[in-house]
Formats: C-alpha cells, sequence, structure tokens
C-alpha cells in the first residue's frame, strides 16, 4: 500500500502492472515486445553457451576451424582430386571451405536450436520468460564460431592468392539468411522435440541430407535448367552460392532463384514462430 | 480502490497422472488415436484428485497400467493484498507448487483466471540456469538474469551478493568445485536479492546449514517489511508460522482453508491429528485397489485417552482389522511412518524376522503389531500396505489416512529435548576414563 501512494505521488507508475493469468486457445500473437524485453537475458544465454562451450577441452576453440578444415580436405581429396568434382574454376580446397563455413554455421545453429528447450528443461520448468529466447540463444551463440571459421577463410584465399570481390558488404546478408533458416526450421524442430523425443534422432540425419542437396561439395550449375528453381528452395543453395559469388567472384550472382529462397524461408520461418507460440504453453508441462 | 496484489478466480489444473505429462513418440501418438474412444469408456468418471508424489512407496501406485488423470488444482480462488506475506501449506502434491507455476505464468491454468498487479518475481528453485563450470562471480550474472535480475541492478548488488553468501575466496573458482554448501549459499544469495513486487517462493529454505537458514529466514523476515507481497509455499510450519500473517490450506488440490496464519496452521495440524484411537480407512483412502484386502479398522491399543497419539518411548502396539475378500497367497504386510511432509522415517514388514508369508482364506482378521518407538515428540503419518510377495503386486496401499501423534513427555525438565535435535530419539552409552589412575577410575555416564 505504502508502495502504491508513493509512486502515485511522484507520478512516475499510475498504475501498477497488471496482468491476466489465463487459459489461452489457438494460435497466439507474437510478442515482439517481450523478446525484447528479456534481450538481457538473451544475451547472458549465449554468452553462457560461449562460454561453456569449450570448458574442459584440450584444443578448445580449435574445434571451430578442426572439422570444416577435415572435412575441407577429405572433399578436396576425394571429390576434387579422386572424383573431378568441377569447381567453378576455382581451387578445390578454397571452394568448398568458402561452402563449409557457413554451412557448418547453419547446421550448427539448426542442431543446437532443436534440442535447446529440451536441454534447457530446467529453465523452462522453473522460471517464465518468452521460450522463444531459448533456440534464438541457441542459433546466435554460433555466430561466434563461425566469425573465428571465416578469419581461416580470409587466411586460406590470401594462401590462393584470391581477393574478395566488391561484393563483399553482401556477406551479411547472406549470413542472416542462412541463421534465419536455421531458426525458422529449428522452431519447429525445437518444439516438436519436446513432445516428440523421436525429433533428436531425426536431426542428424536431416543435417546429414540437407548437406548432401546444399553445393558444398559440387557447383549448384550442374544442377540441370530446368531444375534450378527447384534447387533454389533449398535457402542454402543460395547462401553457399552467395558467399562464393561475393567473396570469390567467379561464379554468377545469385538472382531469381535468391528471391525463391527469402520467400520460403520467410514463409517457414513465420510459421515455426505461430506453431511455437501455440505450443509454448505446454512445455514446462511435457518436457 | 483495492489493494489487491493477485485475485485467483477458479484456478484449475488438469494433468495426467505423474505430475507432468509424458512425452511421447510419434508412434505412442498414432497408437493413442485409435484407442481413445476406449479409454474414454474405461475411465468414464470423474477424474479423482490423487496425491501422485507419495514418498513412501511410488511403484505401487502405477500398478494399473491405465492411464489416470488428477486435478492437481481444483477451483482454487483466493486473494491477497499488496504487502501480504501469504503461507501456502499442505501436504506434498496437494497442488501447491502447481499452484505457484500458475501464478508465475510457467504452466497454464485449464479454467480460470488469475489478475496479478506488478512485477512478479519466481523462486521455484534456488540455483536455475546454474552452470557447473562457469565460476561463482558469472553464476551470479547469468542467475540473476534468469530470475529477471537486470545486468545493472546485478552489478549494483553485486558485493551484497557476495557478502551474503559467504564465498568471497571462490568467487572465480568453478562452481563445481563449491561445497553443496557454498552452492546453496551462493544460489539463495542471488534469490535473496531478487526486488520484484511480488514473490513466490517455493521450499528454498530447505537449504543449508542451520546457521544460513536462520540468515535466510532473517532476510526473508525483511522482504515482508519492506511492504512486498510474498506467496511462499513451505513445509516447514514453523517457518510459515514465523514469517507469514496470513495462509491457504490447500488439500487434494482445493482450498481447505484461508485466513489469519495461526488459524490455518491449527487447520492443518487439526486435519492431521486423527481423533480418537481408532481409524476407518475409507475406500477412497485405500489407494492401489482393492484387491481382496480392505481395512475395516486400525486401532492404538495403547493410545493416550482416546486419541491415536502415543507416549513418548513408548511402543506403538497397533490391532489393524481387515476383511479378505478372496483367498490369497504369500502376502506380506507392511507398516511405515513418514514425517507429514512426506520424508519416510521406518518402515517395518510381517517378514522382516521370520520370513513366513502370510496365507489367508476369505474372512475378517485381526493382525497385531508392536513396533519399537524411537520417534520425537509431534505428528506422522502411519502408512499401511500389503502385497503378493512373489509376484510383487499391491493387494492394498494406505499412504496417508491415519496420523500418529508422539505426544511430549509430561516431565518437561527432561534435558533431553533440550539439548538434541533429529527425528528420532537416538541412544547412546557413554563412557569417560582417566588413564593416568588406571582402570579403577572409569564412571559411566548416561544409559537411555
Amino acid at each position: 500500500m505504502f508502495k502504491i501512494g508513493a509512486m502515485e505521488m511522484d507520478g512516475t507508475v499510475a498504475q501498477p502492472l497488471t496482468k491476466i493469468i489465463k487459459p489461452s486457445y489457438g494460435w497466439m500473437p507474437i510478442r515482439l515486445d517481450a523478446i525484447w524485453a528479456h534481450r538481457e537475458l538473451l544475451y547472458f544465454l549465449v554468452w553462457r553457451d560461449i562460454k561453456v562451450r569449450y570448458k574442459q577441452t584440450l584444443l578448445g576453440v580449435l574445434w571451430t576451424v578442426l572439422q570444416p578444415l577435415m572435412l575441407m580436405v577429405a572433399f578436396s581429396i576425394f571429390f576434387g582430386r579422386l572424383a573431378k568434382v568441377p569447381s567453378d574454376g576455382l581451387p578445390y580446397p578454397v571452394f568448398t571451405f568458402c561452402a563449409l563455413i557457413p554451412w557448418q554455421l547453419f547446421s550448427q545453429a539448426l542442431t543446437q536450436a532443436s534440442n535447446s528447450l529440451v536441454t534447457n528443461d530446467r529453465l523452462i520448468t522453473k522460471v517464465y520468460f518468452p521460450r522463444l529466447v531459448i533456440p534464438l540463444s541457441a542459433v546466435l551463440s554460433g555466430l561466434v564460431d563461425f566469425l573465428i571459421a571465416f578469419i581461416i577463410l580470409l587466411t586460406l584465399m590470401i594462401y590462393y592468392g584470391i581477393s574478395p570481390t566488391s561484393a563483399l558488404w553482401t556477406i551479411p546478408i547472406f549470413v542472416l539468411l542462412a541463421v534465419v533458416s536455421a531458426l525458422a526450421v529449428g522452431l519447429w524442430l525445437s518444439a516438436l522435440n519436446v513432445r516428440y523425443r523421436d525429433v533428436r534422432y531425426t536431426i542428424p540425419f536431416i543435417t546429414q541430407f540437407w548437406l548432401f542437396v546444399s553445393p558444398v561439395a559440387y557447383p549448384s550449375s550442374i544442377v540441370p535448367e530446368p531444375w534450378g528453381w527447384v534447387y533454389a528452395l533449398n535457402p542454402m543453395a543460395g547462401v553457399i552460392e552467395g558467399f562464393r559469388w561475393a567473396l570469390l567472384g567467379k561464379t554468377e550472382g545469385p538472382g531469381s532463384e535468391l528471391v525463391l529462397s527469402f520467400a520460403v524461408v520467410v514463409a517457414l520461418f513465420i510459421g515455426g514462430l505461430y506453431y511455437f507460440r501455440r505450443m509454448e504453453k505446454t512445455f514446462a508441462d511435457v518436457v | 480502490m483495492s489493494h489487491i496484489a493477485i485475485r485467483a478466480e477458479g484456478l484449475s489444473k488438469f494433468y495426467r497422472i505423474g505430475g507432468r505429462e509424458r512425452y511421447y513418440t510419434l508412434r505412442d501418438s498414432l497408437a493413442r488415436s485409435f484407442t481413445v474412444p476406449f479409454r474414454w469408456f474405461r475411465n468414464g468418471r470423474q477424474p479423482a484428485a490423487v496425491d501422485c508424489q507419495s514418498p513412501v512407496n511410488p511403484t505401487l501406485r502405477s500398478v494399473n497400467g491405465n492411464a489416470q488423470f488428477i486435478w492437481a488444482l481444483k477451483d482454487v480462488s483466493f486473494e491477497v493484498k499488496q504487502g501480504e506475506v501469504v503461507g501456502v501449506i499442505g501436504r506434498n502434491g496437494a497442488g501447491k507448487s502447481t499452484l505457484l507455476k500458475i501464478l508465475a505464468e510457467i504452466t497454464e491454468p485449464t479454467t480460470g483466471w488469475a489478475e496479478i498487479r506488478g512485477r512478479v518475481g519466481s523462486l521455484l528453485e534456488v540455483g536455475t540456469g546454474f552452470h557447473p563450470e562457469l565460476t561463482g562471480r558469472e553464476n551470479i550474472y547469468l542467475n540473476g538474469a534468469i530470475l529477471g535480475m537486470k545486468k545493472a541492478e546485478i552489478n549494483h548488488k553485486f558485493d551484497e551478493i557476495v557478502a551474503f553468501a559467504e564465498i568471497e575466496k571462490f568467487l572465480d573458482t568453478p562452481v563445481k568445485h563449491y561445497s553443496s554448501g557454498m552452492y546453496m549459499r551462493l544460489a539463495f544469495s542471488v534469490a535473496a536479492h531478487l526486488e520484484p513486487e511480488i514473490l513466490l517462493v517455493d521450499e528454498v529454505l530447505a537449504v543449508g546449514d542451520a546457521a544460513f537458514q536462520k540468515k535466510c529466514l532473517g532476510k526473508m523476515g525483511d522482504v515482508a517489511n519492506e511492504g512486498r507481497t510474498v506467496i511462499f509455499v513451505s513445509h516447514n510450519l514453523a517457518a510459515i508460522a514465523q514469517s507469514c500473517e496470513h495462509g491457504v490450506l490447500i488439500h487434494e488440490g482445493c482450498v481447505k482453508k484461508q485466513g489469519r496464519i495461526n488459524e490455518v496452521v491449527q487447520e492443518y495440524i487439526g486435519a492431521a491429528a486423527t481423533s480418537g484411537s481408532c481409524v476407518e480407512p475409507t475406500a477412497v483412502e485405500h489407494v492401489t485397489g482393492l484387491n481382496g484386502i480392505q481395512v475395516r479398522k486400525v486401532k492404538l491399543v495403547n493410545g493416550l485417552a482416546d486419541s491415536f497419539s502415543v507416549l513418548w518411548k513408548q511402543p506403538l502396539h497397533l490391532t489393524i482389522d481387515i476383511e479378505v475378500t478372496k483367498p490369497l497367497h504369500n502376502i506380506s504386510f507392511g507398516l511405515g511412518v513418514a514425517t507429514l511432509d512426506g520424508v519416510a522415517i521406518f518402515t517395518v514388514h510381517n517378514t522382516d524376522l521370520s520370513n513366513e508369508l502370510w496365507s489367508l482364506a476369505p474372512g475378517v482378521y485381526q493382525i497385531s503389531v508392536k513396533v519399537h518407538n524411537q520417534l520425537r515428540a509431534g505428528m506422522y503419518n502411519l502408512i499401511l500396505g500389503a502385497h503378493e510377495a512373489i509376484a510383487k503386486t499391491s493387494i492394498f496401499y494406505i499412504p496417508d489416512a491415519i496420523r500418529l501423534e508422539v505426544a511430549t513427555p509430561t516431565d518437561a525438565q527432561d534435558l533431553y529435548f533440550e539439548h538434541n535435535a533429529g527425528i528420532v530419539n537416538g541412544s547412546s552409552t557413554w563412557m569417560l576414563s582417566n588413564h593416568l589412575q588406571g582402570t579403577s577410575g572409569d564412571c559411566m555416564l548416561i544409559s537411555r
């Protein structure tokens, strides 16, 4: 009572915050303001993931670059040297590494986001906050790994004497597309994972499958013409070709296919947001 | 205008048994969609409010594999005024925590609504989100953010939090190297510095050593004096009575009483005290089925003046009248004593010494049992059960119907209570020898 009186007197808060708790039905509006209000929590969760990720490992942050580097070596030998997969006239190692970097960002983000709700079950059952913060933080924490790997890519380009094109400034757009794609799929899978633990076992398969349908080991130019637009339904095709175009400068710039990729991602993302919102209220009871 | 901080109207929450809904595999889901109509047919009656977290023998409960449903909360309505400190009491599984979870927006009510005026902070667990690999310093920030504090706020209170937790020296040590006491102190300290207008607290005082508990209670008292609204769930009746003015008693999901804390605590203890030296368990109180035995009457033979209470150090002498409705073989009877908040103290079985299982033809029987009693004065829960020992199936199980009181000795000058703590009486024999004077100087001190 004292508090209310005081607040009314100095006029800063006329009425205390009032909220109604009641059962909700059907589709809920997306509360972006609630996410914004919890931005500090988002920051701390990302910070925690980054801090903890390589604790008590021998190689630490080296793991970030080791994985794509090893894959690059394997791909270069088997696809580049032995299978003679074309690489748009670029040295095969840099051609494939340039794709592995955004690919790793995407697949890590997707995996982390999909498992995020289940691994953070303690938070979900004991504290209230918009649950969207959890997959969001899982996706964002992958960006630091990406930055480190990106520096290695630049080093590799220097080694091969390739300089980035003037379209370098478009890289953030492609990074954004990769992250939003991962989040879009991650939202669906994380919400499903809470109820159906089958999802946990599907995720490695999904990422592996997706790797093969993305132009990581091969250029998308080998996809015959009438199928080009079908291929563009995979947003990672646009992201990877975008990276090669902006950094290595040998392939054609992304065109109308990229618009299709964006459309697919946006549709998937908005659908994912609403599905997540709808399922959110049951997480604490089911997880 | 009324200064109501929380108003709840008809809050109800429906769960599948086990307190949480289980998760499904897709295959289950498909299978269920075919069997749902049949199951509704079978379990057609109203779901009963059942205590689903019985501490003593949880396995007995899932014996019949059918899905069971419970109303964890049923039509709960109450009001809390601004600045009130309200204690919520009730037995294990009565729905106290579910109520807090609904008010904290962690889970939604199935029906009903609540209106909350003010910024809510919830403390359902101390140390939520603590990461073992992070240092004390890092965890203060992480946990603070999870509990809803702003970074600036944590910066501001950082020194206070560290000082309260008494962990200055270990601030930069990963908390996985902390002792459990240090860990809990740090966790509570962060939580104690949360400053919302409405604070929801669940069972957090069950942490740390006695001295730290006292300090926490002091801190809770401060919170109350600052004019904040607090809802406080605990089994610790002393703590509740000390820090709350008002109370709500929840019994099987329903509000049984609300009002001044003393009256509510009285009601709770009163409900616990069974009147008379006999108890006649109802069919409902036989939690697992009536598979051939129904308990008619439980009598405390040496009970004090028409009550189900026994004097301290006196053995429990019980007679149990049962009716057997079908032939039974290899039956083992058991009896247990638990604290009111569900901590099992001991169990005994008729097979403990003899290993002899009983076979029973239909009819009426009386079982007589004497139990050595080391319980300290207080209220306890007497649990009865029987199972078929070969197939390990439950015959009956009564976890929550009989309250046993162990009465304080009348000769209150007894130093034992003043000096000793715990749930049970210890007994010990002490010797003191003076080695310098040889063995002749031995003296015996106390034998209990």
